[in-house]
């Protein structure tokens, strides 16, 4: 059987992994971005020097080969899914028994004039990232469109070339539709100290270009125009699926799928930031363009196609992120805005930089969500106690084995057990300390 | 502006231009002695009459004669000894009448190892000039004003804000193979070369501490006293700079404060201090066998002429490597001592760490690494038996020769054994460790049961123990650890002789990898494949292949510095010390489907 994948992204080459583990099938990944797989989320790191780009390559050039996972290096502009076929930019064509499309996101572009002048660009590809190092030249001032995760990570890469940004942001406060007001306080200011000019409730009118086309000038919603040589915008992704727009696969925004990340032809899947899922687990949206869920998915295509027909299950919620020098990451549900039933207690350090969320069901006591800044957390410990609700002051006195923070680090734990008790009048006391097998004795199943 | 490096504030601008001016002031420095031969010097370094006196009418002939530089001055010493040494060589033959195969003949001639030897004090007492005279001001205008322009550079780094900063390294010239990067790595190792190979050039750089070293021990300096306070010096400034960098992460501000205590106390204030108290100057800290002369001849003799003090230093050494060693490795990993005590592992930690990136992370370094770091550990283990051996007396004593061979046997069949049950357990050790420790094993026991029928008595081996120890010394304790070891920091990275060479890494790295609690800890699926882990691992592990499986890391060669937790931008990587390494580590975890859950659904 020949498994076509379109994509060397992480969800089309775990899957590829996969079905190798699983199966001799023939594989043949197909990209037109670059020859070899490569961490995607590495791309600023390329552009600040802290690694080159081969480094963001997550498996050595022979690792294919030797895993008989055939790369294509070429751009798929039809899909004839009857003849199970594939047709090329360069004329040629290539047949399938099984294809999986996982081609990832394009940027938005909300149709605002001048968005396709010379020096616009999202960051999302290989070659996003080579226009930046090219327009970054001669470049004196950089706008960037957008708070959201790429807009953050574009204006660090511009700060650390000493190249002034502008960074728009439409909402009250950096990414407050997903962070809690206080973590997105947090991180607005962090944007600020770091001498970014963070332009709150402000969004992008019109780009204006000089003659030759290249961006000269925006004009933002507050009527202030900014001279700038580059625009960048991360208003969001979305799927990039133009290509597949007369092939009779049904698409909406994404490609849509069933629970297996079946299309309407059952020999074509899609996974990844451009599957779009016809019926997603509660609370979960319909299209993630996250690297961990590409990941889950392209493992569970490959167990469908090699006989094992399982279900898409993303489990519990979890994600992270750096924003400057602070990291964040989240496990279960933490709404931005907590609904009635909810409640949450939250403990920042005095420095500003660090913080613990937890929320929980106001009800049932148990534990929901939790949510670190500048603080990290055991992902299986979290994972844990919110699968098996476990009651918030259970959680609170055995926080300790959370603790993922490196070796002599301070401990919080206590810190957040007295806001607890300030908050409601119940003091509690940490009853394990932070120590790998006290983990492992939690974690081993009953 | 677009600017590929970080911004330098004046300060540090000023501060890269007095480095620059104190190099410049250290290496000219480096030519400004003259050389009159010192005879007195010379005589008293021949310390033997007989000798002296076919020397000085040689000698005679170049005292008057000032060199303008050590070269020269070289050049004519080796000619005029090289005569004098002909002469000797026929008055033993002629008049004494002495062959080869008499013992007195070889001490009677004058050796070329005596004449090579004599070269760097010789050289030392004869050289005049300024240095000599102002050997204060050269000092502050070298050492005084390189340590200002460092902490110039590095004390602003403080106006960054707390966190990674990686910016610009691999835009940097410095530290990534560019022209100033070689140009270090050439500096470096040919420092390394005058320093192992041809003292008697850098004399003038050894005046510049003669004072210091008064002050500590009483004494004069020697090239070894230069290179320990360079060394120390080096490890303090930059170990400031390290603490600075990392001034957000507590692991890594009490482990370098760790390596500048242990260097600047244990490596060269202790030494120096029993220097002066007239008590064998040891490193308390160096331990066999990357000490490798630990078990010298010299080295017990001098031991056990210092009464209980010896008795005390040499039973401490031998604790260190029977007790010390596995037993605290298997409570926290090798980094006890690697990244948190050992010189080499303190200089790489601190001067080395710009160079960090540069370890190659590719699969067939691994693979080179793997058999040449045990290799080397064989080696030192066979060189040391055998100088033991050597050393050891053949009856009357408690330990004779046999003794000891029969000893040696049963450790190495004892240590065959355990690497045999390593191999049977999963992911366990390679059957090639299996054939080579069943090889030397068996080659000793041919050893112990024909020895005196297929060797001569005093030796172990074909060649004399003598020869395999300075082979030893020349190519593993001088080329590797030294010259390539840190001449090559800016060439291969930080690690070179930690992850290539160094015997006792090996050592506790097999301890590490099949009997320990310390592992790398995988935080579930938090892994983004970015790739800083592997990027910024100085010994060249591929982290993120491990941390990407959700998989702990559990690798001989790693020294626990706590690099690739400290630069994860999602908080991945933690070292932590729990059950046996055995419970769970090797488990890939991030497998999202597990193989139950699809036996349930099938």
């Amino acid at each position: 059987m020949h498994i076509v994948i379109i994509g060397n992204g992480i969800s089309g080459i775990t899957a590829a992994r996969h079905i190798r583990k699983l199966s001799d099938h023939k594989i043949t990944v197909i990209s037109g971005e670059s020859d070899y797989f490569f961490s995607r989320t590495a791309l600023m790191y390329i552009y600040m020097g802290h690694m080159r780009f081969a480094d963001t390559k997550p498996y050595q050039d022979f690792f294919w080969e030797k895993n008989r996972i055939n790369l294509l290096n070429n751009f798929v502009e039809e899909v004839k899914p009857e003849q199970k076929r594939l047709l090329f930019a360069d004329g040629t064509d290539m047949e399938f028994d099984k294809l999986i499309i996982a081609v990832g996101s394009k940027s938005n572009k909300f149709g605002w004039p001048g968005q396709d002048l010379d020096g616009v660009h999202g960051l999302y590809h290989l070659q996003d990232l080579e226009a930046m190092e090219r327009h970054s030249q001669k470049l004196e001032q950089a706008v960037i469109v957008g708070g959201g995760l790429i807009g953050i990570e574009m204006a660090e890469m511009f700060h650390s070339r000493h190249i002034p940004v502008t960074f728009l942001v439409r909402e009250k406060s950096y990414w407050n539709n997903v962070l809690p007001p206080e973590e997105s306080e947090m991180v607005s200011r962090e944007i600020r100290e770091n001498g970014i000019d963070l332009q709150l409730e402000t969004e992008l009118k019109e780009i204006w270009g000089d003659r030759e086309g290249r961006v000269k000038m925006v004009l933002t919603s507050k009527g202030e125009k900014i001279k700038c040589g580059f625009v960048g915008l991360t208003a969001g992704v979305s799927p990039n699926i133009d290509f597949l727009q007369f092939s009779g696969i049904n698409l909406e925004k994404g490609v849509l799928v069933n629970a297996h990340l079946q299309t309407n032809f059952p020999d074509i899947y899609a996974i990844g930031d451009c599957a779009q899922l016809q019926t997603p687990k509660k609370g979960r949206r319909p299209i993630e363009a996250i690297w961990y869920t590409g990941r889950m998915m392209g493992e569970t295509v490959a167990h469908h196609i090699c006989g094992n027909p399982v279900e898409y299950d993303p489990g519990i919620w979890f994600n992270s992120a750096k924003f400057m020098d602070i990291e964040y990451m989240v496990y279960g549900d933490v709404p931005p805005n907590m609904p009635e039933n909810y409640d949450s207690l939250y403990w920042e350090h005095p420095d500003g930089k660090k913080s613990i969320r937890l929320v929980w069901d106001r009800q049932g006591g148990h534990i929901l969500g939790f949510n670190l800044m500048g603080v990290r957390f055991r992902h299986e410990v979290c994972e844990k106690w919110i699968r098996e609700k476990t009651k918030v002051e259970e959680v609170l006195q055995d926080l300790k084995l959370a603790n993922f923070d490196p070796e002599f680090h301070r401990e919080h734990e206590s810190a957040v057990l007295n806001a607890y008790a300030d908050k409601t009048g119940t003091r509690l006391h940490s009853r394990k300390r932070r120590n790998l097998k006290q983990v492992l004795n939690f974690l081993r199943p009953a | 502006m677009n600017a590929k490096s970080t911004k330098k504030t004046p300060l540090q601008i000023i501060g890269i231009i007095l480095f620059s001016l104190a190099l410049i002031v250290f290496t000219v420095s480096l030519s400004l002695s003259r050389y009159k031969l010192d005879k007195d010097a010379l005589k008293e370094q021949l310390g033997d009459d007989y000798k002296y006196g076919f020397v000085e009418p040689e000698i005679d002939k170049i005292t008057n004669t000032t060199y303008s530089n050590s070269f020269a001055f070289m050049r004519a010493y080796a000619e005029r000894m090289d005569v004098a040494q002909e002469a000797i060589l026929q008055d033993v033959t002629e008049n004494k009448g002495l062959t080869t195969s008499d013992g007195e003949y070889w001490n009677t001639i004058l050796k070329d190892d005596k004449v090579n030897s004599m070269k760097f004090a010789v050289a030392k007492a004869s050289s005049l000039g300024p240095i000599k005279q102002n050997s204060a001001l050269l000092f502050w205008g070298s050492f005084g004003l390189g340590l200002l322009g460092a902490f110039l550079y590095i004390l602003p780094k403080l106006r960054q804000s707390k966190g990674i900063k990686n910016n610009h390294i691999y835009h940097s010239s410095m530290h990534s193979l560019g022209w100033l990067g070689i140009a270090t790595g050439i500096y470096l190792t040919g420092f390394y070369v005058l320093l192992y190979f041809f003292p008697e050039h850098m004399v003038s750089w050894v005046l510049l501490v003669d004072p210091i070293s008064e002050a500590l021990n009483g004494g004069p300096a020697s090239q070894w006293f230069l290179y320990g306070f360079l060394y120390t010096l080096c490890i303090i400034v930059m170990g400031i700079r390290m603490i600075i960098k990392y001034r957000h992460n507590r692991y890594q501000m009490i482990r370098t404060g760790s390596v500048i205590f242990f260097q600047t106390c244990f490596a060269f204030l202790l030494p120096e201090l029993m220097a002066f108290l007239n008590k064998p100057a040891v490193d308390l800290k160096n331990i066999w066998p990357l000490d490798y002369s630990f078990f010298f001849d010299y080295r017990i003799d001098t031991l056990l002429e210092n009464g209980t003090f010896g008795l005390f230093l040499l039973f401490w050494g031998l604790i260190l490597i029977a007790i010390a060693v596995p037993v605290i490795t298997y409570f926290y990993g090798k980094r006890w001592y690697c990244s948190w005590v050992c010189g080499c592992g303190g200089l790489a930690e601190t001067l080395g760490d710009p160079y960090r990136q540069l370890s190659d992370k590719r699969l067939g370094a691994w693979q080179i690494e793997r058999w040449l770091i045990h290799l080397v550990l064989v080696f030192a283990v066979v060189m040391t038996m055998a100088v033991l051996y050597t050393y050891l007396p053949a009856s009357d004593a408690l330990i004779t020769k046999d003794r000891f061979l029969w000893l040696a046997v049963l450790l190495l069949v004892g240590a065959t054994v355990w690497i045999y049950f390593q191999y049977r357990k999963k992911n366990g050790m390679p059957l090639t460790a299996v054939i080579v420790s069943s090889a030397v094993s068996l080659a000793l026991i041919a050893v112990a049961v024909f020895n005196g029928i297929l060797f001569d008595a005093g030796n172990l081996m074909f060649t004399g123990s003598y020869q395999l120890r300075s082979w030893y010394g020349f190519g593993i304790g001088a080329i590797f650890s030294g010259v390539i070891g840190v001449g090559f920091y800016p060439f291969m990275g930080n690690r070179v002789w930690c992850r290539f060479g160094c015997p006792l890494a090996a050592y506790l790295g097999l301890v590490q990898r099949f009997k320990s609690r310390f592992r790398i800890t995988t935080n579930g699926g938090q892994c983004i494949s970015c790739g800083n882990c592997s990027t910024y691992c100085e010994m060249g592990i591929d982290v993120r292949a491990y941390a990407q499986k959700g998989q702990d890391i559990v690798r001989s060669s790693c020294v626990g510095c706590g690099i690739c937790s400290a630069v994860c931008p999602r908080g991945v990587l933690r070292l932590e010390n729990g059950p046996d390494v055995d419970e769970r580590a090797l488990e890939q975890r991030v497998i999202h489907i597990s193989e139950s859950e699809v036996k349930l659904l099938a």
